[in-house]
């Protein structure tokens, strides 16, 4: 039998997983998307594992909505990175840096 | 499952707005190139009978439906309220921006209309649930706005930034919502509350989630240090998405601390006052000291938000209903502002030129005496200085501070409202005491002209009379 902690630190390294790759990362946007869609999946695997170890339904429904939005998300991430390709022709993260002060 | 017969007349201003919205995207979709207007007229009647749905039921009778995930009582009333007339004022600058430069078509006033939908989603949320879906319907849609200037590069590069950050404080939120749902085993925020008063509950795991939902708080509303979108999405965005951002989706983000800091996990107080009076520290400090260094007024202005964010969490965090009321009002008053200083620079501005640089208005006294003056008014009620209304605004929130015995806080927040006065000031030195480079003839049409001389008239009209918003903010709370 998996216990929940197990669950929860598999969830909370996936997180700073995520979270790591969102900072430290300076080639790729793509890359950075990636890292958000880990987020939120690790958020899913938290909220499974409440829902089922407290037997309430409640927390499987918000990841259906999770999962919704997520998609959502990356379809609006991936189009903003279609139209800054078209304008920088490049997806590096470094070379995002025309506004400063 | 025992059956539930649903409430439906408390959602009624958003199931209006959800239809409203719908229209207006089919018809930019198919009408193309010549829809702007039509869509325009539209979204402006969708959001004036909205508040005016609003305004009939603020008198009825307040509950919770939708299986405890919807709530309407006297604070989702006047939030909505405020955020329907706010976008009114709003959505004119912005047609006058984008008619003048022939930008966009339609979806702008669309996706306009999806986000306010999502604030007043986010103002009457009382679950988990609900409040994630409105803040997203929320943040996607200013995603999508801040790029709409495809063929800018600082634009999309904004919209990215934005894009990045957000998504990243929505999976921090979410992160801290999954540890309180563990801990508490529910979703919804009046039962949070109650298995939190009750006790027996292990406050190491609910500060942990805690944490998460501050760090998530503090990006959405832009609280030093999670800031770093802001002063290159209101640079970068185009003014009339700047004015957008920057006005109601504030009130929303009021809300959202309201509801999960003080409807749900009130009891845990002592915990998040300490984390907000950091970053409500950082905020004042870092927001001003830096505002004074910029050249660009957009940038400017984003900085002052941030000091802004900073006396507003001030009041929540003094954990009184004096507190909570002092935000509120200030919060109100703070995107009256706002929308005014923006819409500013949209009236000054004309195809090709977006008067966004502080030396754009020099001398703007000689070449139009009247508009020098509404910006007078604008500038000296975010410094706070009376009769203004924000000298009031900060006024209660540094009583409410004050009643707490946060004595040292009151006095910092005093400091840095001297400091923030002085690139107020200099902005009003720059119009009424330096000489104009060229002659800039004003283009913008009377409406216009109209719109943006009431709406700074209104904030020396609140700042003579404050007694009357006032006390609609602390009845709310009381």
């Amino acid at each position: 039998m998996i216990a929940l902690s197990d669950y929860l630190i598999l969830g909370a390294l996936l997180f700073s997983l995520s979270i790591a790759g969102v900072f430290i990362n300076r080639k790729n946007i793509i890359i950075l998307l990636m890292c958000i869609e880990l987020m939120l999946l690790a958020v899913n695997l938290n909220f499974i594992a409440f829902s089922y170890f407290a037997n309430d339904m409640a927390g499987q429904v918000f990841v259906f909505f999770i999962l919704t939005v997520a998609a959502a998300e990356a379809a609006i991430g991936l189009a903003i990175l279609v139209v800054l390709f078209r304008n920088l022709n490049t997806i590096s993260v470094a070379e995002l840096n025309t506004l400063k002060g | 499952m025992i059956f539930q017969v649903i409430n439906m007349s408390f959602a009624l201003p958003e199931i209006f707005m959800m239809v409203m919205a719908c229209i207006v995207l089919l018809v930019s979709a198919f009408m193309g190139k010549d829809s702007s207007s039509v869509s325009y007229w539209l979204s402006q009647f969708t959001l004036l009978i909205t508040a005016f749905i609003i305004y009939l039921s603020i008198s009825g009778t307040g509950g919770i439906t939708f299986y405890g995930s919807y709530i309407k009582d006297p604070l989702s009333d006047i939030l909505k309220l405020s955020i329907c007339i706010i976008n009114i004022f709003v959505l004119s600058y912005s047609w006058y921006y984008l008619k003048v430069r022939n930008l966009f078509n339609g979806e702008y006033y669309a996706l306009a209309t999806f986000a306010t939908l999502g604030m007043l989603i986010m103002v009457s949320s009382t679950h988990f649930i609900t409040l994630y879906l409105g803040l997203e319907l929320l943040s996607l849609c200013l995603y999508a706005m801040v790029a709409m200037k495809r063929k800018s590069a600082m634009a999309t590069e904004a919209a990215m930034k934005y894009f990045i950050l957000g998504a990243l404080a929505s999976g921090m939120l979410l992160y801290g919502m999954s540890i309180i749902y563990g801990a508490t085993g529910s979703l919804s925020l009046a039962s949070i509350s109650t298995a939190i008063q009750i006790g027996h509950l292990d406050n190491t795991v609910l500060s942990f989630g805690l944490v998460f939902l501050t760090i998530g708080i503090g990006f959405k509303f832009g609280a030093v240090p999670f800031h770093m979108w802001l002063p290159d999405v209101y640079h970068g965005a185009p003014t009339a998405v700047t004015l957008f951002i920057s006005t109601a989706p504030k009130i929303a983000a009021f809300s959202m601390i309201m509801r999960l800091f003080v409807d749900g996990l009130e009891n845990l107080h002592q915990y998040w006052q300490g984390m907000l009076i950091v970053l409500s520290v950082l905020s004042m400090i870092i927001g001003n000291v830096v505002a004074i260094a910029q050249t660009n007024l957009k940038r400017m202005l984003a900085y002052s938000t941030i000091s802004h964010v900073g006396f507003l969490l001030l009041g929540v965090l003094s954990g009184t209903n004096e507190g909570y009321a002092a935000s509120m009002f200030y919060v109100l008053i703070y995107a009256l502002t706002t929308s005014g200083s923006f819409g500013m620079i949209i009236l000054m501005g004309r195809n090709g030129f977006e008067a966004d640089n502080i030396s754009d208005y020099k001398g703007m006294n000689e070449r139009n005496p009247w508009f020098a003056f509404m910006m007078l008014i604008l500038m000296f009620s975010m410094a706070g200085i009376p009769p203004m209304a924000g000298f009031y605004t900060k006024l209660m929130v540094i009583k409410s501070l004050i009643s707490v015995d946060l004595i040292l806080l009151a006095i910092i927040a005093v400091l840095m409202s001297v400091v923030g006065a002085f690139y107020y000031l200099r902005m009003i030195k720059v119009m009424y005491f330096e000489n104009p480079i060229e002659q800039i003839k004003l283009q913008a049409p009377i409406d216009i002209r109209i719109l943006f001389s009431s709406n700074a008239l209104l904030v020396l009209l609140i700042g003579i009379f404050p007694s009357s918003l006032m006390t609609i903010c602390i009845t709310i709370f009381s």
